[in-house]
C-alpha cells in the first residue's frame, strides 16, 4: 500500500524547463514515475522531455488529471507556486525549493490548509515509494521496496539511514523528507497518522534535528496513538546554541530546541532513540524482532 | 542576519517606533562631539557588538558630560568586550553610540518571534524588563503575556491594548504603548524579521514609551527584497573563516575541536559531528558542501578547513546521490595538490560512483585512510589523532 505516492501518482512538475527541473524530471522518468505534465508560465504548448508543458497548473490538471505536483521554482516565486497548485486542487504538493522567505511560507501554508491539499517541504528531498514512484531528488538506486517507513528533516542523512537499512536486508515502504525550514507543510505527526493506518508499514524511522519542537509533538502523539515501533535519531547533539546549522530551521534558541530535550521526550514515549547515527539500521532490526 | 543596536533602531524609527536620540561614533572625539550635539548633559555610551550582555561586560556607561563621554568611548573603542555571549576572547568594539539620557519610571519588555508550532508570530510583553526573557519564562511564566497575530492583518488594536494593560500600564501610557506595539509588529512583518526584542522597553518619568535597547534578527532568505537591510551586514562580527566560506557559498561554522569534517547535506554534517563526539573526538567545524559539490567547491572547502590551526585530522563523509563521489574525490586530490596538508585525511565515500572515487584516491600521490562505513570513518578519525604526518597509520 505505502503512503502518499505510488503507481497511481500522476505527477506535474512546476518549473520543468529550468536546470533543476529538467535534470530531476529526467531522473524521475528513469525511475518510472508517471510524469504527466509540466508547468512553466510562457512555455505552454511546448513539450519538454516528452512531457506536455502548460502555462498554468489549473490548465495542466484539467488536461492531464495530475494529482501530485513537485516544485523546482526559484525561492522568490516558490510560495506562489505552492498556492497555485493548492488553488488548482492538487492533492499532494512536494516543494523542493530551498531558501523561501518564512513570511511567504506562513501565507502559503494557510492557503494549503484552506484548500485541503497536503504539502511536503519546502527545502526537502521529496517522497519515494521504492519500486513505484519517486517524487523528489533522492538517489532512487539506494532504496529497496520493503516495510519500514521513514520521516526525516534531512536529505543525505535519510539516504544514510536507507543505506543502513538495505545493508541490514530491510526495504522501505515510503521515505519522506519533510524539510529543514521553520515552517513546513507536513509534520512528523501528520505523517505518523498515515503510517499508523498503512498495513504495509511495520516500523517507522524518525530522523529529527535541533530547532523547534516538532519532535516533542511527535513524541506526544506516539505515546497516545502510534502502535508500531519507532526508531529515532536526532542530529545536532554537538551543535552550539544560537547558530543556524545549514537548515534555516536548525537552531537552538533561548526557548529550546536542543537535541537532548527531543531525545528525552521521544524516549519517554517509548521510542528507540539512537545516540549514534551509525546504528539506525541495526536498531530497526532489533525493534522488529 | 544579526544587526547592531543602532541599525535596529534606525529600522524601528522608520516605522514610527520611538527610540532615544542617538549618534554613532567610531573615535573618542566623535563621541565627545555627539554628546555636545545631544545637549551636553547626561548621555549613555554603548558599545556596538552583536553579542548580548553588554551592560554587565562594561559596554554601557552612563556619563554626565561630553568629556566623560569621550573618556568612556576611549575605554571601549579598539578593545575586546567580553560578555557571556562572546566567548572568553571577547568581540572587538569598533563603534559606539552616544544616546540621550533620560529619566526612567519603569522598565518593561516587548518581543516578537515566530511560533513554529502555531505557524504565526507571537507578540510577547512583560512587566519584567531588563532581565533575560528566557529567565522570566523559566521562573515566572505567568508574567509573560502573549498574543499571536496574522502576518497579513498585523497585530490588532485590541491585542495591543490588552498587552499594554496586562503589563501594568494605564491611561495615556497604555495607549502610547499600544501604538508602539502595533508599529513594532508592522516593522517585524514588513522587514521579514525573524526576531525583534525591545528589552528594556521604558516608560520615562515624562510618560513617554520608548525602545531603550533593540535587537532585530532578519530572515536571511528574504534579504534579497531588503537591500537596505542587507547592507547592515557586518563581517567584523563573524569568524574570518566563516566570512571566507560565505564567498564560496559554503555553509561553514567554526567549532572548538580538532577533527575537521567535510560533508554533503546539513543533517548528515550534524550527524557526522555527533558521531565524532560519540567516538571520543571533538569536531572542529560544521561544513556542508551542499547538494552540488564539485571539484571547485570541495577544493575551496578543503582550503578553509586547513586554515583552522587546531585541525589535527580531516574527515570527509559524502553520501553521493546527485553528488557524484568521483567528482568529490577529484576535488580532494586537487585540493591536496594545492594546499599544504600535513594531517591524516580519512575518507568515506558512499553512493553514486563510489568505486571510481576509490580508484581516483588510490591512484593519487597522497595517502588516505579509507573508511568502510560511517562508524568506521569516525573511529578512524579519532584513532588518527595519535598519528604524526610521517607515522605508520596511513
Amino acid at each position: 500500500m505505502s503512503i502518499l505516492v505510488n503507481k497511481d501518482t500522476r505527477l506535474l512538475v512546476q518549473g520543468i524547463t529550468g536546470g533543476e527541473g529538467t535534470f530531476h524530471t529526467e531522473q524521475m522518468l528513469d525511475y518510472g514515475t508517471n510524469v504527466v505534465a509540466g508547468v512553466t508560465p510562457g512555455k505552454g504548448g511546448q513539450a519538454h522531455l516528452g512531457v506536455p508543458v502548460f502555462n498554468t497548473v489549473s490548465e495542466a490538471v484539467r488536461e492531464t488529471g495530475a494529482n501530485t505536483s513537485i516544485i523546482f521554482v526559484p525561492p522568490p516565486f516558490a510560495a506562489d507556486a505552492v498556492m497555485e497548485s493548492a488553488a488548482a486542487g492538487v492533492a499532494l504538493i512536494v516543494c523542493i525549493t530551498e531558501g523561501i522567505p518564512t513570511r511567504d511560507m506562513v501565507q502559503a501554508k494557510r492557503k494549503v490548509i484552506h484548500t485541503g491539499s497536503r504539502l511536503i517541504g519546502p527545502n526537502c528531498p521529496g517522497v519515494i515509494t521504492p519500486g513505484e514512484a519517486k517524487v523528489g531528488i533522492m538517489p532512487g538506486f539506494v532504496h529497496r521496496p520493503g516495510r519500514v517507513g521513514i520521516i526525516s528533516r534531512s536529505g543525505t542523512l535519510t539516504y544514510e539511514a536507507v543505506g543502513q537499512l538495505v545493508a541490514a536486508g530491510l526495504g522501505q515502504s515510503t521515505a519522506i523528507g519533510i524539510g529543514g525550514d521553520p515552517i513546513i507543510g507536513s509534520t512528523f505527526t501528520d505523517l505518523l497518522e498515515l503510517f499508523a493506518a498503512d498495513d504495509d508499514t511495520d516500523a517507522v524511522i524518525l530522523i529529527g534535528e535541533i530547532g523547534g519542537s516538532a519532535e516533542q509533538e511527535a513524541a506526544a502523539f506516539i505515546a497516545e496513538h502510534f502502535p508500531k515501533p519507532v526508531i529515532s535519531f536526532i542530529a545536532g547533539q554537538t551543535a552550539p546554541p544560537g547558530r543556524r546549522m545549514g537548515h534555516a530551521g536548525a537552531i537552538i534558541s533561548g526557548g529550546g530546541g536542543s537535541a537532548a530535550e527531543k531525545m528525552d521526550a521521544l524516549r519517554e514515549a517509548g521510542v528507540t532513540v539512537c545516540e549514534s547515527p551509525a546504528i539506525i539500521g541495526e536498531m530497526v532490526v532489533k525493534a522488529l524482532q | 542576519m544579526k544587526v547592531h543596536e543602532f541599525q535596529a533602531k534606525e529600522v524601528l524609527s522608520r516605522y514610527g517606533v520611538t527610540v532615544p536620540d542617538n549618534r554613532v561614533a567610531s573615535t573618542p572625539e566623535e563621541a565627545e562631539a555627539a554628546a555636545i550635539e545631544l545637549g551636553g548633559g547626561t548621555v549613555v555610551v554603548k558599545a556596538q557588538i552583536h553579542a548580548g550582555g553588554r551592560g554587565k561586560g562594561g559596554g554601557v556607561k552612563v556619563v554626565s558630560n561630553p568629556a566623560e563621554a569621550k573618556a568612556a568611548a576611549e575605554e571601549m573603542l579598539g578593545k575586546p568586550l567580553i560578555t557571556h555571549q562572546t566567548g572568553p576572547e571577547g568581540q572587538l568594539v569598533r563603534i559606539v553610540i552616544v544616546e540621550a539620557g533620560m529619566s526612567i519610571a519603569s522598565e518593561l519588555y516587548a518581543g516578537i518571534v515566530l511560533d513554529r508550532a502555531a505557524e504565526k508570530p507571537a507578540f510577547m510583553a512583560s512587566s519584567e524588563g531588563g532581565m533575560e526573557i528566557e529567565v522570566v519564562a523559566e521562573n515566572s511564566p505567568e508574567k509573560i503575556i502573549k498574543h499571536w497575530f496574522d502576518t497579513g492583518s498585523g497585530l490588532q488594536p485590541y491585542q495591543a491594548r490588552d498587552l499594554a494593560y496586562a503589563i501594568g500600564l494605564e491611561g495615556k501610557q497604555a495607549s502610547s504603548a499600544a501604538k508602539f506595539f502595533i508599529q513594532l509588529a508592522k516593522a517585524y512583518v514588513e522587514t521579514d524579521a525573524s526576531l525583534a526584542e525591545i528589552n528594556p522597553l521604558v516608560v520615562t518619568t515624562d510618560g513617554e514609551v520608548m525602545a531603550l535597547d533593540a535587537k532585530i534578527n532578519f530572515d536571511d532568505n528574504a534579504l534579497y527584497r531588503h537591500p537596505d537591510i542587507a547592507e547592515y551586514h557586518d563581517p567584523h562580527e563573524e569568524d574570518p573563516l566563516e566570512v571566507e566560506a560565505q564567498k564560496f557559498d559554503l555553509n561553514y561554522i567554526k567549532l572548538d575541536g580538532n577533527i575537521a569534517c567535510m560533508v554533503n547535506g546539513a543533517g548528515l554534517a550534524m550527524a557526522t559531528m555527533d558521531l565524532i563526539k560519540y567516538a571520543g573526538g571533538e569536531p572542529a567545524n560544521f561544513l556542508d558542501v551542499g547538494g552540488a559539490a564539485d571539484v571547485e567547491t570541495v577544493s575551496n572547502g578543503f582550503r578553509i578547513l586547513m586554515s583552522d590551526e587546531n585541525v589535527k585530522v580531516v574527515l570527509i563523509n559524502i553520501f553521493g546521490g546527485i553528488v557524484r563521489c568521483d567528482r568529490v574525490a577529484l576535488g580532494v586530490v586537487e585540493a591536496m595538490s594545492n594546499v599544504q596538508v600535513d594531517v591524516p585525511v580519512v575518507v568515506r565515500l558512499e553512493g553514486t560512483n563510489a568505486e571510481q572515487a576509490s580508484q581516483i584516491l588510490n591512484d593519487s600521490d597522497f595517502e588516505f585512510l579509507v573508511a568502510a562505513d560511517f562508524k568506521d570513518a569516525a573511529e578512524k578519525a579519532v584513532a588518527a589523532l595519535g598519528i604524526t604526518p610521517d607515522g605508520e597509520g596511513a
